[in-house]
C-alpha cells in the first residue's frame, strides 16, 4: 500500500503536539447565545416575537401617531366604519378607536406585565425556599398555594372590589394573586432536582450558605423553565383582564382597555361589527404571538435538546 | 506516615425511607485515615461508601459515632467552625458532567472557594485561578469556557481544580474515574498522584474498581453493605485476602491479558447485594457467602486484627 | 476489510465466495447535524464478522462504536443523523437499503440488541414476561401459551431463580444485574443471527458483570450466535473475543484476533490503552501511561490521522494524510491490520511498548 510518492523527510518524528489536542475548536458559546441560535432557526417563533415587538411598539408610539386622543368625543362622526381619517372607525360616542385601541393595549399590557413580573418575583422566592429546603417546609408551603388556588380568580375580584375602587389595582392584585402558584411548582419542582446535583454538593462542600446557592447554583439552572412560564404568564394575564373587563369588573370608562373595548363592542356587534373585531383581534393576536413564541423558546431553551 | 490525620469511630448514617423503615447505608465503621496516605474504600454500589465519604465531609449529618479531624471533632461545630472544616477537607465528585454548574465559567467555578473564604481578591485571585489550571494542566485558555465544552477528563480535572483552590489537606475522591474513560482515567489518576506528592494530600478514595484502588491506595477497606469487611496494606490485600467477600471480588476483576484471564479460576458470587433495608442478623454476606455456617446467621462478626495490620470481619477466618 | 476500492460487489458473489461471513461491513460513514455543523461520527468503517463469531469493537466514547452498531440495526435517529455511505450486507442482503418495515422483521427476529442501562431499555409498565412473549409472537407466530412457555424458558436459559415466579413480574421488581439477564432472554428469545451487545456490563458492579460475561460466553456455546460487543474496557473482552476492532474517532485504527491485538498490537493508540490500565495480577508498582490530550472534536476531524497530537511517534506525514489499512504481522497468522504510517517502508523502526513491558514482568 506504500504511496510511491512519499519521500524520506514525510517520515521525520516530530511527536506528539498536545496543545493542539487540547484545544477547543468548537466556538465558545454561552448558554444565552445557544438559545438565541435555536429560536433564530424557528421561523414561527421569531415571526411571532416580531409580531410582539410591533404591537408593544405600537401601544407605545401608536397614540402619537394619531392627532385624535382616546376620549376625545367627536359628535359629528358617531360609529363611523373605518376610513381614511379615523382608521379603526369610531365608536357610539364618536371615539376615534384607533386611538382607543392601542390605548387600551397600554392598560392591558401594563396590567399583563406588572402582574407577571409580580408572580415571577414571588413565585420563584418562594417555590425556590420550598424546594430548597423541603421536608416540612415545603410541605406547609405547598399547601398554602393549594388553598389559595381552590379560591377562583372571580371570586378574588369581586371580594377586592369590596374593598377598593374598581380600576387597573384590584385586577393587578387578583391575577397577582392567583398567578405565583404555577411559578412557585415549576421552581419548586426543579429546585428539588437540582439540588441533589453534584455541582450543589460542591458548591456545599466548598462552604456555599443558603444564599448563594440559592442565588447562583440553583436559580441561574432554572431560568430556562422560568422563562417558559413566564412567556405562557403573560398572555394569560392579558386574557385575565379582557375577561374581568369584559364582565364589567373591569377599568371603568372613558379609560379603555382591550377587554372594555370588546365588551363595548359587543352591544353594536350586529350594526357595527368592527367595533369588537379591532380589540378582539388584538387580544387574538398578541395571545397566538406569546404561546407561539413560548413554544419557541421552550424548544430553544431545553436541555435536553442540547448537543 | 503514621500521624493520623482523621479518624473515624463507629460512624453511623441512616436514612428514613418509605414505610417508616430505616436504611442503614453506613452502619457503624471504624477507620483511621494517616495523614498522607491514601485509604481506598472499595465496595459495590449501595455498599454505603459513597454515604461514608459525604458524611465525613459534612454534606450529610452523621446519625452516630465521632469523626476527629486533628483534635476536632466535627460532628459538634457551630457554622463558623465548619466553613473552616470545609478549607482543610474537599471533595471530587463522579460524574464530570453534573458536577459542574452549566451557567459558570471555569474562572467562577474555581474560583468559587476563594470567594467564599474570601481568599483572594481581583488580579491576584485571576492569577491563582491561572496557576490552579496550570497545575492540573489546563491553560488559561480554557479559563473564559464554559463546562459543557469541554470533555469528560478536562472536566475532571477542572472539579480537581475547585477542590485545590481553598488549599486542603484531605480530599474524599468519590469515584473521581468511574465515569470516564480508560485512557483517560490514567490521566486524572496520575494527577492525584502528582499532586499528593507536590501538595502533602491525604486522599480517601473512593471507588468500585479494584485494580485501580491497588494502584492508587495505601491501605484499602472493602465495604459490604454498610459495614468494613476487610482492611489492610493495599499489597497484603491482594496477596493475602482472608474474607470471603474479597476473595469473589478479586477474582472478579477483568484482566486484560487474555492467557492470564482465561486460565483464572473465577469464584462466581451467586445473586446480588441485598438490600440495605432489611439486613438479616448476623452477619450482612451470610446470603452470597459459600462458607456460611450457622454462627454467621446470628451473631454479627467484628472487624478484628488477625495479622498484624490486617483486619477482617469474618468468623471463619482463624488466626493463623 | 480493504475491500474499500470495490465496493461494488455484487450480492451474488458475496454469498458464494464467503458463506460463513454472517456480516460484511463495508464503508460505512455517518454524521450528525448540529447546530456547530455536521460531526462525521464514523469515517469509513468495514469489517466482516463470521457465523458464531465474536467481534469486541473497543474504543473511548464518541469513537462511533454505538453509532456503528446502531447503523447495523437502523437504529439512528434520522434526522439529525445520516447514513452518508456504505453498506452492511447481512447473508447477502444490503440492509442499509431496508425500509422501515423490512428492518422490522430483521431486528429482533435476526439481529437483536441489549444495551448498557437495563433499567431504561425495559418497559416499565409490562410485565418482563410479556415483554419476552411479544417478540415471540410477532417474529414465531407463536400462539400466547407456547410463547409464554418459551419465556419461562428463556428466563431459566439466563440463570434467573424461580423463573416461573418472575415471568410475572415488572422490571423495578428485579434487581440491575437480573435486568441484564431479562434484556439478553429477550434479546436472544427468536434465535437471532447476531446479537450486538453495546456496553452490556458497565452500569454493572464487578460481581455482577462477572456473572454477566460468564453467562454470554456460556449462552454462546450453546446458540452458535454471532456477538458483537462493545465496549471501552479491554479488560472485559479478554476472555470473550475472538477478534477485536479498535476505533479512534470514527475509524477503525486496528483490528485482529485477540491475541494480536494484546499480544502483538501495532497502532500507538492500541498500545497505549493497553498500558493505561492498571493490572491488578502484577505487583511490580508501575507508573500508569496515560494517553495525554483528548480525541478530536469530529467536527473538524484532522486530515491526516486522528491520533497523531497524542503520539509520540508522530511524524510530519501523520499530520497530512490519514493512513491507508496495512497489513502487519500476525502471531496467529490471521488477519491483522492496522492504520498507521509507522509501518511504510521508509517510516523509522519503533520498539513496541508492550511487548517490552511483557517481557520485563516476565522476568
Amino acid at each position: 500500500m506504500a504511496d510511491m510518492k512519499l519521500k524520506k523527510e514525510d517520515f521525520e518524528v516530530v511527536g506528539k503536539d498536545l496543545k493542539s489536542s487540547e484545544e477547543i475548536i468548537r466556538k465558545s458559546l454561552t448558554y444565552w447565545q445557544d438559545a438565541w441560535m435555536r429560536l433564530k432557526a424557528n421561523r414561527v417563533a421569531l415571526f411571532a416575537l416580531i409580531i410582539i415587538i410591533i404591537m408593544l411598539g405600537m401601544a407605545v408610539f401608536a397614540p402619537m401617531m394619531t392627532e385624535y386622543s382616546y376620549d376625545q368625543q367627536m359628535y359629528d362622526r358617531i360609529s363611523q366604519t373605518p376610513n381614511s381619517e379615523n382608521w379603526f372607525g369610531t365608536d357610539e360616542l364618536g371615539r376615534d378607536l384607533f386611538a382607543r385601541v392601542w390605548q387600551g393595549a397600554r392598560t392591558s399590557l401594563f396590567v399583563a406585565f406588572v402582574a407577571t413580573i409580580i408572580n415571577v418575583s414571588i413565585g420563584v422566592i418562594y417555590g425556590g425556599i420550598s424546594g430548597y429546603f423541603g421536608g416540612k417546609t415545603d410541605i406547609v408551603m405547598m399547601r398554602i398555594i393549594e388553598i389559595i388556588y381552590s379560591i377562583p380568580r372571580l371570586l378574588w375580584v369581586i371580594l377586592l372590589l369590596v374593598v377598593m375602587k374598581p380600576g387597573i389595582k384590584p385586577i393587578i392584585i387578583a391575577i397577582a394573586i392567583t398567578g405565583w402558584g404555577g411559578m412557585a411548582r415549576v421552581v419548586r419542582g426543579q429546585v428539588l432536582q437540582l439540588k441533589q446535583m453534584e455541582f450543589v454538593l460542591a458548591a456545599k462542600t466548598l462552604g456555599a450558605d443558603t444564599t448563594r446557592i440559592l442565588l447562583k447554583h440553583l436559580i441561574p439552572n432554572t431560568m430556562g423553565p422560568i422563562i417558559i412560564n413566564l412567556t405562557f404568564q403573560v398572555p394569560t394575564a392579558v386574557f385575565t383582564e379582557a375577561f374581568l373587563s369584559y364582565l364589567g369588573l373591569g377599568i371603568p370608562a372613558p379609560a379603555a382597555s382591550w377587554g372594555s373595548l370588546a365588551q363595548s363592542g359587543t352591544k353594536m356587534i350586529l350594526l357595527y361589527p368592527h367595533m369588537l373585531l379591532f380589540p378582539a383581534a388584538m387580544i387574538s393576536i398578541f395571545m397566538l404571538a406569546f404561546n407561539l413564541l413560548g413554544d419557541g423558546l421552550r424548544d430553544a431553551l431545553d436541555p435536553r435538546l442540547r448537543a | 506516615m503514621n500521624e493520623t490525620l482523621i479518624s473515624v469511630r463507629n460512624l453511623k448514617k441512616y436514612f428514613n425511607v418509605r414505610g417508616g423503615k430505616t436504611l442503614k447505608a453506613v452502619d457503624d465503621i471504624s477507620f483511621d485515615i494517616h495523614k498522607g496516605e491514601t485509604l481506598g474504600l472499595v465496595g459495590e454500589s449501595g455498599c454505603g461508601k459513597s454515604t461514608a465519604g459525604r458524611t465525613i465531609v459534612r454534606l450529610y449529618e452523621a446519625t452516630g459515632g465521632d469523626i476527629i479531624y486533628k483534635d476536632m471533632n466535627i460532628n459538634n461545630l457551630n457554622k463558623k467552625q465548619l466553613k473552616d472544616y470545609t478549607r482543610h477537607a474537599q471533595m471530587i465528585f463522579q460524574d464530570p458532567y453534573a458536577s459542574l454548574n452549566p451557567r459558570m465559567t471555569v474562572t467562577d467555578i474555581v474560583g468559587e472557594g476563594i470567594d467564599i473564604h474570601n481568599l483572594y481578591k481581583g488580579m491576584e485571585r485571576q492569577k491563582r485561578i491561572y496557576e490552579i489550571l496550570e497545575l492540573v494542566g489546563l491553560s488559561r485558555e480554557h479559563a473564559n469556557r464554559f463546562p459543557h465544552e469541554f470533555s469528560g477528563g478536562q472536566r475532571q480535572r477542572i472539579g480537581v481544580a475547585r477542590a485545590l483552590a481553598i488549599e486542603p489537606d484531605f480530599i474524599v475522591a468519590d469515584e473521581p474515574i468511574s465515569a470516564l474513560d480508560v485512557s483517560i482515567q490514567a490521566q486524572v489518576v496520575n494527577l492525584l498522584k502528582d499532586l499528593q506528592d507536590e501538595l502533602n494530600l491525604t486522599y480517601l478514595f473512593i471507588a468500585h474498581d479494584l485494580s485501580m484502588v491497588k494502584h492508587l491506595s495505601d491501605r484499602v477497606a472493602v465495604m459490604y453493605l454498610g459495614s468494613i469487611m476487610e482492611l489492610t496494606e493495599s499489597k497484603e490485600l491482594y496477596d493475602n485476602p482472608l474474607h470471603p467477600y474479597t476473595k469473589a471480588l478479586m477474582s472478579a476483576v477483568p484482566i486484560p491479558d487474555p492467557d492470564v484471564s482465561r486460565a483464572k479460576q473465577r469464584i462466581i458470587l451467586k445473586g446480588d447485594v441485598p438490600s440495605p433495608i432489611d439486613v438479616p442478623a448476623g452477619c450482612k454476606f451470610q446470603g452470597r457467602c459459600p462458607l456460611v455456617e450457622d454462627i454467621c446467621r446470628v451473631e454479627k462478626p467484628e472487624l478484628r486484627q488477625v495479622i498484624p495490620g490486617h483486619e477482617v470481619a469474618c468468623h471463619m477466618v482463624k488466626k493463623p | 476489510m480493504s475491500e474499500n476500492k470495490n465496493e461494488k460487489i455484487d450480492e451474488v458473489k458475496n454469498i458464494t465466495e464467503s458463506s460463513d461471513v454472517l456480516l460484511d461491513v463495508k464503508n460505512l460513514q455517518v454524521s450528525f447535524d448540529t447546530y456547530g455543523g455536521e460531526v462525521k461520527a464514523v469515517r469509513g468503517v468495514s469489517f466482516t464478522l463470521d457465523r458464531g463469531e465474536t467481534l469486541a469493537v473497543v474504543g473511548e466514547s464518541g469513537c462511533g462504536k454505538s453509532v456503528t452498531a446502531q447503523s447495523i440495526m437502523q437504529l439512528i435517529p434520522m434526522p439529525p443523523g445520516k447514513i452518508k455511505s456504505g453498506e452492511v450486507w447481512l447473508d447477502g442482503r444490503d440492509l442499509l437499503k431496508y425500509s422501515d418495515k423490512e428492518m422490522e422483521k430483521v431486528r429482533g427476529k435476526e439481529i437483536s440488541m441489549i444495551f448498557q442501562d437495563p433499567m431504561t431499555s425495559l418497559n416499565p409498565t409490562m410485565k418482563v414476561g410479556k415483554q419476552i412473549m411479544e417478540a415471540l409472537i410477532k417474529h414465531q407466530n407463536m400462539s400466547k401459551s407456547q410463547a409464554k412457555e418459551k419465556a419461562v424458558e428463556m428466563l431459566k436459559l439466563v440463570g434467573l431463580p424461580n423463573p416461573e415466579r418472575r415471568v410475572e413480574q415488572y422490571a423495578h421488581e428485579y434487581s440491575g444485574g437480573m435486568r441484564q439477564r431479562a434484556m439478553i432472554a429477550i434479546a436472544l428469545s427468536c434465535n437471532p443471527k447476531l446479537l450486538i451487545a453495546d456496553e452490556p456490563t458497565t452500569a454493572l458492579d464487578v460481581t455482577i458483570q462477572a456473572q454477566i460475561m460468564e453467562l454470554m460466553a456460556d449462552l454462546q456455546k450453546k446458540l452458535d450466535t454471532a456477538i458483537i460487543l462493545i465496549t471501552h474496557d479491554l479488560g472485559v473482552v479478554a476472555d470473550v473475543a475472538k477478534k477485536i476492532a479498535v476505533m479512534y474517532a470514527g475509524v477503525i485504527i486496528e483490528y485482529g484476533t485477540y491475541r494480536d491485538i494484546f499480544y502483538n498490537p501495532k497502532h500507538p493508540y492500541t498500545w497505549g490503552l493497553l498500558l493505561s490500565v492498571p493490572r491488578l495480577d502484577v505487583n511490580k508498582d508501575l507508573r500508569l501511561i496515560p494517553i495525554e490530550g483528548t480525541p478530536p472534536d469530529l467536527i473538524s476531524p484532522p486530515k491526516g490521522c486522528p491520533f497523531a497530537s497524542r503520539c509520540e511517534h508522530a511524524m510530519k506525514i501523520c499530520k497530512e494524510k490519514m493512513p491507508e489499512e496495512i497489513k502487519v504481522d500476525s502471531v496467529e497468522s490471521e488477519d491483522h491490520f492496522a492504520r498507521c504510517w509507522l509501518y511504510n517502508d521508509l517510516a523509522p523502526s519503533v520498539n513496541n511498548p508492550v511487548t517490552e513491558r511483557r517481557a520485563r514482568l516476565n522476568e
